[in-house]
């Protein structure tokens, strides 16, 4: 008869051992786990990505339910233990159900540490720990400005940069002069603060927490020294305490952590515990390899296997903040038994320090540039004799030859990707059974890489030592999808010069590996096509993305939005009225001022869509297109006191000459009265400032979330010279642009000075103006087109039987 | 338990365009139907387990939907989400008889 094994919690730490018992024997045990939070398994070190909006709540599970039922693990969520009577072999929960146990896993994980000062029960106090504690910041972050994290460690560090990714202004306080003191020493601390400040964040050093204040939510903190700053949140990070309260109940030896031995059994037999609840050689845990090491340790003694059991681990960490690229591992401080290698190149940004012992390398601290991290600390947990290598040769970057012998080197079992928590033997296994050949099929096949990437190196290294000669890193980098190894410029020429016809052609003959292509190239080719021959290629709907396809953006609830057109953010009394009542016919749930100054229709149903087109009688907005969206411009001369020229007549103008035709990614345009810039026109794709004696041109501004500012270009005297402009502007970006890809990438790859010199010279522009006339008088307005055109409305009725 | 399916009649076929899906409602279930480029016809459901995305709106490639919201792969044969992601989506048999598609419910 099978055992019973019963598993208290369902973290990150529990479910490996789980997983690591099934590789062994999936034979042995009758599986329950019991877990307290409402959610399947997931990965919590991903929490940080999830509140710096990288990964959505929903990518970062690492079982669903279907995990379990596929291996018959009996799973209650949302229920918690409330007593293990180890006498009767059973435990309780707080459902009233008891279940019995052959062996019983303790893997209760910690909870955030939260400071016992006045105030912490206060509404916006809370830990940094849970899915829950991430929907709360998250969420607080949309209502209130202002947070301050207190602990400048990697937790507290991730979370505050989260925060500022969600829009709040952060302050982070800490007890130590020095962040990360556990794992940086003062001068990559000092070069990681610096970096930090230049990205907005502020700091409270050696501040000591005395009192958190406010009436029923936070209000602000109080310091020993007398000082305060006030907040409406307050993130606690200044550690984790281990949970042993079901234990230490239940007559289990504890400490900090509950005591366990190198097979993580605890005090009393056949009751086990592992992660961040146990202590073993007198130290609890917090990070993500030990805990699968014991995983590991926990499911070869219940299989039977013969080993040697855990033997502690050796850390290393990697702080998840973009801009701050560090590795620490092992030692961090030089003592009388080791000495260090530094370099320390301040103008560059870089500090490496190797810390040296008998030969072998005991520590290893890297900032600015963390590539030789992996290799190092490889070095390190190995005990490899450094004797033969040269002290530069430790801290040059890795050769061929040195990342080859450091993979083989690896055991199957050793952590490649420490956010997924796979394995070499993952990946070679992945590799050589599913034929893989490139880091992107890795990524998708396993996992490896996908969250934080900075494993890439490595996986590269593994995927160059299985496959030997036959891998070649340069192949896949240039491609333009993962279905192609031709650039996005040679797949264009090959096009022009073969005079390919259709997306199908260009497929076949170029040999793209999938021969209906992938949602990257289907679109993209689409784009090229029409981009290539604009009289002679017809749309390909099937090819575009659902908002392309149906004229209208697609909410994260089905339903679509409806922007129409206000040239130049103009509307009259007729329109709003109409407006209005059609939002109230067609029960339209949000009715909002857009980002663009246009009046937009959110959540419309997918069947009203052409109906409500039909009843506003507006042509599209184009809101939801890779198109030029709008034009925003002041009032100018018409009715402001200090506008120079007729802004608003310009801005309408530029928008009905340059809207409808499609352009590698979207684009906004601007127009202002005056050098006061009331339309911001700086940070658009293409502006005009209007000034006395003409109009100041500039481009290439914005273009995403990394902000950038336009580039200058030329003054002209009149109207028809910008429109002229703009359009050959806006046909080289058509002609030249990654499908995808703004304008500001786009200027930076090209080079704001190549763009004028194209710009300036008049037979050049001419061409471009020509070309871009050409291609306009392809398109129609696309409402009242798709109303005209019966097979097109039917794509929005929705069969009903 | 036996569970005795319906055959239902939808639409004529020629009004199913190609690689672009449709959605449909049986009995209140949510359903998208797709005429693949080699012809076949195929129904799913049509959300996508992970954020419940219309799978009916994605773009089709092959025998591959792939979901608007978050781009997840769903194989529109036996209704498996691709690796690296995980879940499956009912799969529903289709016919076709005299120009019409029926769908097994």
């Amino acid at each position: 008869m099978k055992r019973k094994l019963v598993m208290i919690g369902n973290g990150m730490a529990g479910v490996r051992s789980i997983e690591e018992i099934l590789k062994r024997n999936r034979e042995a045990f009758n599986i329950t786990i019991v877990g307290d939070e409402p959610h399947p398994n997931y990965n919590r070190i991903m929490l940080s990505h999830v509140l710096q909006g990288k990964t959505g709540i929903n990518e970062i599970n690492i079982n669903g339910w279907k995990w379990y039922e596929d291996n018959n693990i009996t799973l209650f969520t949302g229920e918690k233990v409330t007593e293990i009577v180890h006498e009767e072999k059973e435990i309780k929960t707080d459902l009233g159900r008891t279940i019995s146990y052959d062996e019983l896993i303790i893997a209760t994980g910690s909870s955030a540490f939260i400071l016992p000062v006045n105030g912490s029960q206060l509404e916006g106090v809370i830990g940094f720990r849970t899915v829950q504690d991430t929907e709360f910041m998250i969420e607080t972050a949309s209502r209130f400005k202002k947070a301050v994290v207190i602990g400048g460690g990697l937790l507290g560090l991730e979370a505050a940069r989260g925060l500022m990714d969600r829009g709040m202004e952060v302050e982070v306080v800490h007890l130590m002069p020095s962040l990360m003191e556990q794992q940086l020493d003062a001068p990559a601390a000092k070069m990681l603060k610096k970096d930090l400040e230049a990205q907005g964040m502020k700091f409270l050093m050696e501040k000591q927490t005395t009192e958190i204040y406010g009436n029923e939510r936070v209000e602000g903190i109080k310091f020993s020294d007398g000082t305060s700053v006030e907040c409406d949140l307050v993130v606690m990070a200044v550690g984790i305490r281990p949970n042993i309260q079901l234990a230490k109940h239940a007559g289990l030896d504890v400490n900090r952590g509950i005591i366990v031995d190198d097979h993580m059994q605890t005090s009393i037999p056949s009751i086990y515990a592992v992660g961040e609840c146990a202590e073993h050689n007198g130290i609890t845990y917090g990070l993500v390899a030990p805990l699968y090491e014991q995983g590991t340790a926990l499911a070869e003694y219940l299989t039977g296997a013969k080993t040697t059991g855990y033997q502690g681990s050796i850390l290393s960490t990697q702080l998840k903040v973009a801009g701050c690229d560090l590795f620490s591992g092992g030692k961090i401080a030089e003592d009388d038994e080791t000495d260090a290698i530094i370099v320390h190149d301040q103008f560059a940004g870089v500090y490496k320090k190797v810390l040296v012992a008998n030969n072998k390398v005991v520590g290893v601290v890297l900032y600015g540039d963390a590539s030789d991290g992996t290799r190092l600390f490889t070095m390190l947990k190995k005990e490899t004799d450094i004797s033969e290598f040269t002290s530069a040769a430790v801290l040059q970057k890795a050769g061929e030859d040195a990342v080859d012998e450091m993979i083989a080197d690896m055991s199957a079992d050793e952590t490649v990707c420490g956010c997924n928590g796979v394995t070499k033997g993952t990946i070679v296994q992945a590799i050589l059974e599913q034929d893989l050949k490139s880091f992107e099929e890795v990524k998708t096949c396993t996992k490896a890489g996908a969250s934080c990437g900075k494993c890439r190196g490595v996986v590269e290294g593994i995927l160059s030592h299985t496959l030997g000669d036959s891998f070649d890193p340069a192949a896949e980098k240039t491609g333009m999808c993962a279905c192609t190894s031709l650039t996005r410029d040679e797949v264009v020429a090959e096009i022009k010069e073969k005079g390919l016809q259709s997306p199908k052609e260009v497929r076949n003959v170029l040999k793209f590996t999938n021969e209906e292509g992938c949602p990257a190239c289907r679109p993209a080719l689409n784009y090229y096509m029409r981009m290539v021959w604009p009289e002679e290629y017809e749309d390909d709907k099937a090819s575009r993305f659902v908002n392309e396809r149906m004229d209208g953006n697609i909410q994260n609830n089905g339903t679509f939005s409806v922007v129409p057109r206000m040239y130049g953010g103009t509307t009259t009394g007729d329109e709003l009225i109409r407006l209005g009542e059609v939002a109230n016919k067609y029960d339209v749930p949000l009715v909002k001022i857009t980002g663009a100054s246009r009046v937009g229709l959110y959540g419309v149903k997918k069947e009203d869509v052409p109906h409500v087109w039909e009843d506003l009688g507006m042509r599209s907005g184009y809101a939801y297109s890779k198109s030029l969206r709008n034009v925003k411009s002041c009032v100018g001369s018409r009715f402001c006191r200090f506008g120079t020229q007729d802004s608003l007549g310009l801005g309408i103008r530029l928008e009905k000459e340059i809207e409808m035709v499609d352009t590698p990614h979207k684009m906004k345009m601007g127009v202002s009265g005056c050098p006061r810039n009331c339309a911001e026109v700086l940070t658009k794709d293409f502006g005009v400032v209007c000034v006395e004696n003409g109009y100041q041109l500039y481009f290439g501004g914005n273009g995403g979330t990394e902000v950038r500012e336009c580039d200058s270009f030329i003054t002209v005297k009149t109207e028809d010279e910008v429109i002229k402009i703009a359009k050959a502007y806006t046909q080289y970006y058509r002609e030249t642009g990654i499908y995808n890809e703004r304008t500001a990438p786009w200027v930076e790859r090209i080079g704001a000075e190549n763009i004028k010199l194209i710009l300036s010279n008049e037979n050049r522009n001419a061409e471009l103006v020509e070309r871009f006339n050409q291609a306009k008088n392809t398109y129609e307005e696309a409402w009242s087109s798709t109303l005209l055109n019966m097979k097109k409305k039917e794509m929005f009725e929705i069969v009903k039987i | 338990m036996m569970k005795t399916k319906e055959i239902v009649k939808i639409m004529k076929l020629e009004s199913l365009p190609k690689q672009i899906g449709k959605e449909v409602h049986v009995g209140g279930e949510s359903i998208a139907l797709f005429h693949l480029s080699n012809g076949d016809v195929r129904a799913i459901g049509s959300r996508c387990p992970h954020t419940n995305g219309p799978l009916a709106e994605g773009i089709v490639s092959g025998e591959f939907v792939f979901c608007p919201l978050q781009n997840w792969k769903v194989s529109l044969i036996t209704g498996e989400v691709q690796k690296p992601d995980d879940g499956t989506v009912p799969t529903y048999e289709t016919k076709i008889i005299d120009g019409y598609v029926y769908i097994a419910v």
